[in-house]
């Protein structure tokens, strides 16, 4: 009879680990970004496949890493949210409970499956004057193996996101007009890039929770949109 | 609330009968006798095509039976920005309908990444409608109008649905509800495909006056409760409801034409 090899716990998560993460990098990052008027999401994205995508009516998605992985879990957010918006109000669907979720199921997966998932997300949600305790922003973020952070003023994900984290903290500012966020936003996905030039704004995937809009707030810019407010 | 589903699809409607069953409205009353559940009906509803798109129109009041179950009751509900549904049968699972309609257009268009046809959302609909047939079979009857600016045809478009979930495109116009023929008849005598805003309003509320005239279930309009019927636009723009200030100053002129021995 033979006995099956044994793998330390330590180790076998160190290997998943190591194998997620590989997962992520080798795509190209997302990044969130607060500004005055909302939430600012941008992705390098030259496809027409989204990595960014509307929850609910505050709420929007954002994803990196396998496509059909990040995918199945912005679908899994929205029957989430959906159902919880039909069940109790659309008030009651707030990020925070979606977070969570989202670092359950991501979480149990990296701990129960053979295969972690390769993907991590952002949930974004903007904030409303008239919703008491969910006046602010709040963007979470939830790694490939549920670990969950939240996050002030802006988030990075996938390949670079030590790296341009690290960029955005200093060069980050509270309040910018969207034109402004958007170059900021650009700046940082371009030094992800690594000399290659520049990130033309037709490969840019870009979304905004508007605070001002009524009901839903999510809105997809297309590239002209984009163009005009980076003044190229 | 479950997080993980079994449904995979893109239909709101699937995945709550699937997952959370028991939020998905279903009506047994085999256990009461025929006539014993008195609930509220919704009465008149009317749609009809304009120049700029459709007109879709309602009244306010709910019947208990002989007795009125509520006066500022609203019939008509838009369901995304360009369409929009009138229920008229069982108030309670008329305003549920319209409701998951409403989340079902949405949920399709952000699993899916694009929005449903209208022919599509009308389909949808007459399969939701279907789905109540057991219900409306005891009493509980939804037979809503649906209507909406098709973007693809650049053109207004309406249907009617019978309780088998028969949909119907109407080339013109429609009404239904208890108070629906005398809406009709009037209708009838007044439409025109090509009119601009301010006669669709006037045309509305003439049919709507005629049918509260005629029918003791459909509400009038109740200038002294300041009650007016709710009448939304849909055109390539979007939705826009009729303000009540402009329902009541037609309303008036209406009035007093006929004071005046006017017809219109």
């Amino acid at each position: 009879m033979s006995m099956p090899f044994y793998v330390s716990p330590e180790q076998m998560m160190a290997d998943k680990a190591e194998y997620a993460r590989k997962g992520i990098s080798r795509g190209k990052s997302s990044v969130v970004l607060e500004y005055a008027g909302g939430i600012l999401l941008m992705a390098e994205n030259p496809s027409r496949l989204s990595k960014i995508g509307e929850i609910y009516d505050r709420i929007a998605f954002a994803g990196v890493g396998k496509f059909s992985e990040f995918d199945q879990l912005r679908k899994l957010g929205v029957r989430y949210a959906d159902m919880k918006g039909y069940a109790y109000s659309r008030d009651d669907v707030r990020a925070n409970a979606l977070a969570n979720a989202y670092s359950q199921a991501i979480g149990d997966a990296f701990t129960q499956e053979f295969k972690p998932l390769e993907a991590e997300v952002i949930v974004a949600e903007v904030g409303d004057a008239e919703l008491v305790g969910h006046e602010n922003n709040a963007i979470f973020r939830i790694q490939f193996d549920g670990s969950i952070s939240d996050h002030q003023g802006f988030c990075v994900i996938g390949g670079a996101s030590d790296d341009l984290n690290a960029y955005l903290e200093g060069e980050f500012r509270a309040d910018l007009p969207l034109g402004d966020a958007m170059a900021l936003g650009r700046s940082a996905l371009q030094r992800a890039t690594e000399g290659a030039p520049g990130v033309p704004p037709e490969n840019l995937e870009t979304c905004v929770l508007e605070r001002s809009l009524p009901g839903r707030k999510f809105r997809r810019l297309d590239s002209d949109r984009v163009r005009q407010e980076l003044g190229a | 609330m479950r997080f993980k589903t079994k449904y995979e699809g893109s239909s709101f409607s699937e995945l709550l009968a699937t997952e959370n069953g028991q939020l998905f409205p279903r009506f047994d009353l085999s256990e009461c006798a025929p006539g014993q559940l008195q609930v509220p009906h919704g009465t008149t509803v009317l749609a009809f095509k304009y120049a700029d798109g459709v007109m879709v129109g309602g009244d306010r009041l709910a019947t208990e039976g002989h007795r009125v179950a509520s006066r500022d009751i609203q019939k008509v509900y838009p369901t995304d920005n360009h369409s929009v549904i009138a229920i008229a049968g069982a108030a309670g699972p008329c305003i549920e309908m319209a409701r998951i309609m409403r989340v079902e257009l949405e949920h399709y268009e952000k699993i899916e990444g694009e929005q449903l046809e209208l022919d599509g959302k009308a389909n949808k609909l007459a399969q939701m409608i279907r789905a109540n047939l057991p219900a409306a079979m005891q009493g509980l009857v939804v037979v809503p109008l649906f209507a909406g600016y098709d973007l693809r045809r650049s053109a207004g478009r309406l249907w009617k649905f019978d309780v088998t979930g028969g949909r119907y495109e109407e080339t013109e116009y429609e009404a239904t509800g208890s108070g629906g023929l005398y809406a009709r008849e009037s209708l009838k005598k007044t439409h025109r495909n090509d009119v601009n805003q301010q006669e669709a309003v006037t045309m509305a509320v003439q049919a709507l006056v005629d049918a509260a005239d005629e029918d003791r279930a459909t509400g009038g309009i109740d200038v002294v409760r300041g009650i007016f019927p709710i009448l939304n636009f849909c055109t390539a723009d979007g939705i826009e409801r009729v303000s009540d200030q402009e329902i009541e100053s037609v309303y008036r002129t209406i009035i007093e034409n006929r004071f005046n021995g006017r017809g219109d």
